[in-house]
């Protein structure tokens, strides 16, 4: 194609891209290097039904003639970056400097809030990408060799997960596991202990939230293989039959490599999912015990009453940095192979 | 039965507008838009200035959310705003005044004083910014047959005689979780925190700053007394809010609790419950902590307010319409879904703990700019603590340092 054509071709394509991802990227970098106005706070008095008391309120005449002559607020620089929200590289430091074993340090890293959600972002995304992988070649390469007339209904089946909304689906599963719900009555009964609860105790809950993320997102790596082993060549099939290849051995070293850019795409896809779990943690009210990069997003911009645009402009940033950083082996690897078919 | 009044007036004399001679509606042909929360009592208000004015407004419309407090500031920037009104409480009048979204009522105040109520304007140096209608606050629910069989013959009056008496009621091998409370993570936690930490007489702020000032000893004191009732409270209690306390409740499950005023006509009613817990359930005021002489509770109020980038004209019609729903007959029909602060209220036995908290002298949540700040550092770093892993000076002070962070981001502290 020539670069003239290809130009015009991309042109769509390319102009949303960077009005909808791009520019919004730009804006958001933007915002996490700015705070907010100083509040000019005055001293008053409130009165109710319940009586009176001091208080303060905030002088919005002056604050507002502050926002005029800066509307993007205070210029922070990557201040947002490492405050004790984020990167907390002074209560690292402290931590590091104060401590003597590595468990006593460990401890106060985990009482940072970004290190919390790092931790278990990544568990999750280390324990269900490869998980989600692994089951659902199996399931595939399972349904593939179901009688015909089987086919149909298990692939509807094995893809309903799937169609459940993530948070209804959660909470579905969450009443599920309530001590008063049919999977926690269960466990409690098998193991004998009327206080067992999964959602009291940290690993349960963590177990938990990766089982059920396992369960929502196998169908999607359960069809993509599927559609891939239609692809299998008949030859190459046979050809290693006559070698005596056994069923297994045929699996290793003839599916497998088979599918292998598939499974490219498929741990591209798990791995920028995953590292964004949400859903399930409102969900499952599982906030005491695991919180993710995009709940601390989510927690910044609800909780308080009062956005912290900046804490959460910052945060999705790491987000997307980190995203970047675990994709990159995955995209080297694409682009050796898409170079070594090129020569 | 104004309703219908109303309605055979219009049908039979076929005037215009008869909803318009009934109550003073303000200036005629106006929008009336209000944003509210989703919950009877508020349905009910809303629903009676409807019914007296929307015949005289050109537009009336209600958007009742449970999101309410998430859009509100974003709905009452723009000029003209999304909405006329936002019936708010405490927390969330404050939330508009940082933005200054919400106008002084001085002057309607003024003009349709004779139709206002006594005592419940909210007054905040001299400007009024919104009037209350009704008031809700934590309070005690116990369960006078298992209390008997326990062996307590009096409803627990403090936090020490709770943990006693669930101890009494563990002990007699009748339930191994007698407590129940909202210790959700997040908001949830963070408000009970506030309420023992007020019943221990704290101060969340040092004086007209936005200084923290929790890690003290009443903040230590709250914590133990928390810890003190997780001990007894069912496994889930991180998970446990107003839905979930009200289940256990309802199903029996629990023997005393700590929830809402505003839960106690649903708890009482004959749904979702048996008679022998119905029948059983005592409501009293918040019981007090630590020698403490006040119920250990936040007292709130819902109100009206009116948006400051709308017109003078619509500002009034929106402000008639609503006071003129808080009138006696509204009350009169929907007097058991709320604590009313209204005249020809008459408190049933759902009111009776708000009304012996408010009587006991329990203090408001705090109306001050930076407390959703602090509250949401409460919410996310007291679990820990109640967890186990953690000391409580560690937790408090993690909590100031949470506070301090996102305060300076948002302006409140250098």
């Amino acid at each position: 194609m020539k670069h003239r054509t290809f130009f015009w071709f991309i042109l769509p394509t390319l102009s949303a891209m960077i009005l909808f991802i791009a520019l919004p990227i730009v804006s958001v970098f933007l915002q996490s290097l700015f705070v907010e106005h100083e509040q000019v706070l005055v001293v008053s008095e409130s009165c109710g039904p319940f009586g009176c008391t001091p208080t303060t309120t905030v002088d919005t005449a002056a604050t507002a003639a502050l926002q005029e002559e800066q509307p993007l607020g205070r210029y922070n620089g990557l201040n947002t970056y490492i405050n004790r929200s984020h990167l907390a590289f002074v209560e690292v430091g402290e931590a590091w400097r104060s401590t003597e074993t590595f468990g006593a340090f460990w401890k106060q890293i985990i009482n940072l809030p970004f290190y919390r959600a790092l931790i278990f972002t990544l568990t999750y995304t280390a324990v269900v990408t490869p998980v989600v992988i692994a089951l659902g070649l199996a399931i595939a390469v399972g349904v593939n060799n179901l009688p015909r007339i089987l086919k149909g209904p298990s692939i509807f089946i094995s893809l309903l997960p799937f169609l459940v909304t993530p948070l209804v689906g959660s909470l579905i599963l969450f009443w599920m596991v309530d001590s008063d719900g049919v999977i926690g009555a269960t466990i409690q009964r098998i193991f004998n202990d009327p206080s067992l609860s999964l959602k009291a105790s940290t690993a349960l809950t963590w177990t938990m939230l990766i089982v059920y993320g396992v369960w929502h997102t196998l169908p999607f790596s359960f069809i993509t293989f599927y559609a891939g082993l239609q692809t299998v060549p008949e030859d190459t099939m046979e050809a290693a039959m006559i070698d005596g290849a056994s069923k297994w051995q045929r699996m290793i070293h003839v599916v497998v490599p088979h599918l292998a850019p598939l499974m490219s795409f498929v741990t591209l896809m798990l791995l920028m999912d995953n590292f964004r779990v949400f859903e399930p943690i409102v969900s499952f009210k599982a906030e005491a015990h695991a919180t993710s990069l995009s709940w601390i997003i989510y927690n910044d911009l609800r909780e308080s009453g009062n956005p912290l645009y900046g804490s959460a402009g910052a945060t999705s940033m790491m987000t997307i940095i980190g995203v970047v950083i675990l994709l990159t082996p995955v995209l080297i690897r694409t682009w050796r192979d898409f170079s070594r078919k090129a020569h | 039965m104004l309703l219908k009044r109303l309605a055979a007036a219009s049908l039979f004399t076929g005037l215009m507008g008869s909803a318009a001679f009934a109550a003073n509606c303000g200036p005629e042909g106006q929008s009336i838009r209000i944003l509210a929360s989703d919950f009877p009592a508020i349905h009910a208000v809303v629903g009676a200035a409807e019914a007296n004015c929307a015949g005289s407004a050109e537009e009336f419309s209600a958007n009742h959310t449970t999101e309410a407090r998430q859009i509100m500031n974003a709905a009452l920037t723009p000029n003209p705003a999304e909405y006329t009104s936002v019936i708010l409480a405490n927390a969330t009048l404050t939330q508009l005044m940082n933005d200054g979204l919400v106008r002084p009522l001085n002057d309607l105040v003024e003009k349709y004083k004779d139709s206002i109520p006594p005592n419940v304007l909210i007054t905040i140096d001299g400007n009024v910014m919104a009037v209350a209608f009704m008031a809700n606050s934590q309070h005690l629910f116990s369960r006078k047959d298992i209390l008997e069989q326990a062996g307590v013959d009096s409803i627990p009056a403090s936090y020490e005689e709770v943990l006693e008496a669930a101890e009494k009621i563990r002990a007699a091998g009748i339930m191994e979780h007698p407590i129940a409370m909202n210790l959700q993570t997040g908001w949830n936690v963070g408000e009970v925190f506030n309420m023992i930490y007020l019943g221990h007489g704290g101060e969340f702020f040092a004086p007209g700053s936005a200084e923290p000032s929790i890690n003290n000893e009443q903040g230590i004191a709250t914590l133990e007394t928390m810890k003190a009732l997780a001990e007894y409270a069912h496994p889930d209690h991180l998970t446990h809010a107003s839905n979930e306390t009200q289940g256990l409740w309802e199903s029996g499950q629990a023997a005393l609790a700590v929830m809402w005023g505003s839960r106690g006509a649903p708890i009482l009613d004959d749904e979702g419950s048996t008679e022998e817990v119905t029948s059983n359930t005592v409501l009293s005021a918040a019981p007090t902590v630590g020698g403490g002489s006040i119920p250990a509770a936040t007292l709130w109020w819902d109100g009206i307010s009116i948006a400051s980038n709308v017109s003078d004209e619509e500002a009034e019609a929106t402000f008639a319409a609503l006071i003129s729903g808080l009138n006696p007959e509204m009350v009169a029909e929907n007097n058991d879904d709320a604590v009313w602060l209204l005249p020809g209220f008459e408190p049933g036995p759902a009111a009776a703990g708000v009304a012996g908290t408010v009587q006991g002298g329990a203090r408001p949540y705090p109306m001050i700019p930076q407390i959703g700040l602090l509250h949401a550092a409460l919410g996310s770093e007291l679990t820990d603590f109640l967890k186990g892993g953690e000391s409580a000076e560690q937790a408090l002070s993690d909590v100031e340092t949470a506070y301090r962070t996102s305060a300076k981001e948002a302006g409140f502290l250098k």
